[in-house]
């Protein structure tokens, strides 16, 4: 009798931790929390983690282990994580990537390898596209994408003099083409900057000499500081208007560029001020947790561990179907903080864009007020070359 | 015209930025022969520090007054806990270990200020522009930095041709065993020129900061375009760092400015435009290839 009653406290504990350890669903992130560029990939994991915590570790009623490294910007680094979690970890979902770089590198092979991979935030024309994936959803933006809402907005607001700024790489280039998809009047001068570069004092004198009648400029992250900040002080900042993509106007990196840039439209799919009641629950409980408010970059991770939370309970944390998974993601049953969101046939969002203006809050902090939606139920210009 | 004359103050203005920081690099590449690629870090650190104490007091000469003795400090520490140990060793492992010396001050800063870049604004003083060409504004600040490059170009020029310590500092750089047998303090000397190498470079940091985005890392690319200065200058000659720094500062500003603009009349638009941000952003490796062909050992090299 003893012996049995072990027996069957042995088995049913074995069945219990049977069940955590099938029901732990492990997700890893690779994503960039270093070099300049590191507090991306910081609020993309606060996004991230914040859903987490309001399941109380679960996502969609589902164990969660999340497994978060550094790829430094570096796309051989992004490749060897990758590798990795799938081979010892045997990791099934991964997510996080910054950079468009280092998601061409990453992604192609992580999605052959029956491994689902959901950008937050990289998306590069050619997975939108021609390499599109069945396995790989965005559920942030083609890359493009808020870069044609500028370029309708201003067109719309009527300027017919504009002068371009981005960095001579790749997505800079498709950052003017995206622009100007929308843009219908002339070109007063396309400048691409070197990347990285820090001081913009010989564009600015060149762009005052060309007397544009408005700015359209692309500079990520710390370039965009210096550019936003030298434009100011060169005094232009008072005759020209700037335009952008959200990507230089999120709240960190306005509080570096301070009354610079108080004034400037810029496209996002976001803001802290979208009325939706999943928007509201999420600025609030994010500036719990972090004492500050969130980015658009958080605003995705959280998004996208969300839609991955929604598909896990559709399965019931059970991810041996891969089809019933892909299924379930595509269908995407979350409240998104940006309100109406679907999934178009390469797997990119359909959703409404706008553009924002910077203001200074009543607390004198920098933010985003927005203005306008532009877009309505848009989708990305690549969808077409997609064969899935 | 105006144009022309606008962007050659650009040049300039970034010339000097680079010397501030070629001064130092150069002289203790001069003195002691050894290479510090951790010289840019005390560049970000004194516009760290400097950004840090203008936001609290708000005032930029308390943070001039504590940045730039701030940096120095941190270089004299790092010159005797580390350095110190590498002047015998050959360049590569001065490399290593002032590589290491890089990453470290960038994890300290990260942890220290954290992620997000710091916010500093050009004093109230120097807030306007000046037009010193007439119909050109130029920012009264960049015109202030210019003054400032200046000035210590200037110091430092009397400092080493005219004092006690600018002759030690020669006699040492020349024959450093015959300037310890005259009696000349070496260890102290080598300290003191490295803290004022450092000072210098943290005076830059503090000066950019108001133009830049403070964050980490913003040391690494000043530091390149420093190496080529002091390569194209000659090493260890203040002089050649001076005439290097201006000569870079306005061959990358002009070519910048210039170039796709003289490429659209031989070529079309399109590829102009990507040909000539591209040439122009090597310009001056091509500029330091083509020195180092004619002159290998530098413009003004330091007397052997």
């Amino acid at each position: 009798m003893r012996t049995q009653f072990t027996f069957m406290l042995m088995a049913a504990m074995w069945s219990v931790s049977g069940i955590a350890a099938a029901d732990a669903v492990k997700i890893g992130m690779i994503t960039t929390l270093t070099t300049k560029a590191g507090y991306l990939g910081e609020e993309i994991r606060d996004g991230f983690r914040l859903a987490m915590e309001q399941g109380g570790g679960k996502l969609g009623g589902v164990e969660i282990e999340l497994l978060v490294e550094d790829d430094g910007r570096k796309p051989e680094r992004g490749k060897q994580i990758a590798e990795r979690y799938i081979k010892r970890e045997n990791i099934k979902i991964i997510t996080g990537i910054v950079f468009s770089n280092v998601a061409m590198a990453v992604v192609p092979k992580v999605v052959r390898s029956d491994v689902f991979y959901i950008s937050p935030n990289a998306g590069p024309s050619k997975l939108a596209g021609s390499g599109c994936h069945e396995n790989y959803f965005n559920v942030a933006w083609q890359n493009d994408n808020l870069h044609e809402v500028t370029g309708k907005f201003v067109t719309d607001n009527g300027y017919t003099n504009v002068y371009m700024l981005a960095p001579n790489y790749p997505a800079g280039k498709d950052s003017l083409a995206g622009f100007k998809r929308y843009y219908k009047g002339k070109v007063a001068g396309e400048v691409y900057t070197k990347l990285g570069q820090s001081d913009y004092a010989a564009e600015l004198a060149a762009l005052r000499a060309a007397k544009p009648d408005a700015v359209f400029f692309f500079l990520p992250g710390g370039m965009g500081i210096n550019f936003l900040k030298q434009y100011s002080q060169a005094g232009l900042s008072g005759n020209i208007p700037v335009f952008g993509p959200a990507f230089s106007f999120d709240e960190r990196l306005l509080k570096a560029v301070g009354d610079a840039a108080v004034g400037v439209h810029n496209g996002s799919q976001w803001n802290r001020d979208l009325e939706n009641a999943a928007n509201s629950e999420f600025v609030a409980a994010f500036h719990a947790a972090h004492n500050r408010y969130p980015t658009l970059y958080a605003s995705q991770g959280y998004d996208a561990a969300r839609l991955i939370g929604s598909a896990l309970a559709a399965v019931g944390g059970n991810l041996d179907d891969a089809d019933a998974f892909r299924t379930a993601l595509r269908q995407a049953k979350f409240d998104s903080v940006r309100g109406a969101f679907r999934f178009g046939p390469n797997q990119h969002p359909i959703q409404n864009l706008y553009v924002r203006e910077v203001i200074k809050d009543a607390d004198g902090n920098y933010t985003n007020r927005t203005v306008k939606q532009v877009f309505t139920d848009h989708a990305d210009a690549y969808a077409k070359e997609c064969k899935m | 015209m105006l144009l022309l004359l606008e962007q050659v103050l650009n040049g300039l203005q970034l010339g000097v930025m680079l010397f501030l920081m070629a001064a130092g690099l150069t002289l203790v590449f001069g003195i002691m022969g050894l290479i510090n690629l951790a010289h840019g870090s005390m560049y970000m650190l004194g516009a760290f520090v400097g950004a840090t104490v203008t936001q609290a007091t708000g005032s930029f000469v308390v943070g001039l007054l504590v940045a730039i003795p701030a940096a120095a400090l941190v270089g004299w520490a790092v010159e005797l806990a580390v350095l110190r140990r590498l002047y015998a060793r050959d360049h590569l492992d001065q490399v290593l270990a002032t590589f290491g010396l890089l990453l470290f001050f960038n994890a300290l800063v990260q942890l220290l200020w954290g992620r997000q870049p710091l916010f500093m604004d050009v004093p109230e003083a120097l807030s306007g522009s000046v037009e010193l060409i007439p119909g050109v504004p130029y920012p009264a600040y960049r015109i202030a930095i210019i003054a400032t490059g200046l000035i210590v170009a200037m110091l430092l020029y009397l400092l080493i041709s005219r004092t006690r310590l600018g002759m030690q500092i020669r006699a040492s750089a020349s024959n450093r065993e015959m300037a310890e047998a005259i009696g000349v303090n070496t260890p102290m000397l080598y300290s003191l020129v490295f803290a004022l190498g450092a000072g210098l470079a943290g005076l830059a940091g503090l000066m950019a900061a108001p133009i830049l985005a403070v964050e980490t890392g913003m040391g690494e690319s000043i530091l390149i375009e420093t190496f080529v200065v002091i390569v194209i200058g000659g090493l260890g000659s203040i002089r050649g760092a001076f005439l290097g720094a201006l000569l870079v500062g306005l061959v990358d500003t002009l070519g910048r400015a210039f170039l796709p603009t003289l490429l659209r009349t031989v070529l079309p638009a399109a590829t102009a435009d990507g040909a000539g941000a591209s040439l122009s952003s090597m310009g001056i490796y091509i500029l330091m290839a083509a020195v180092l062909l004619w002159r290998p050992r530098g413009l003004f090299p330091a007397p052997a």
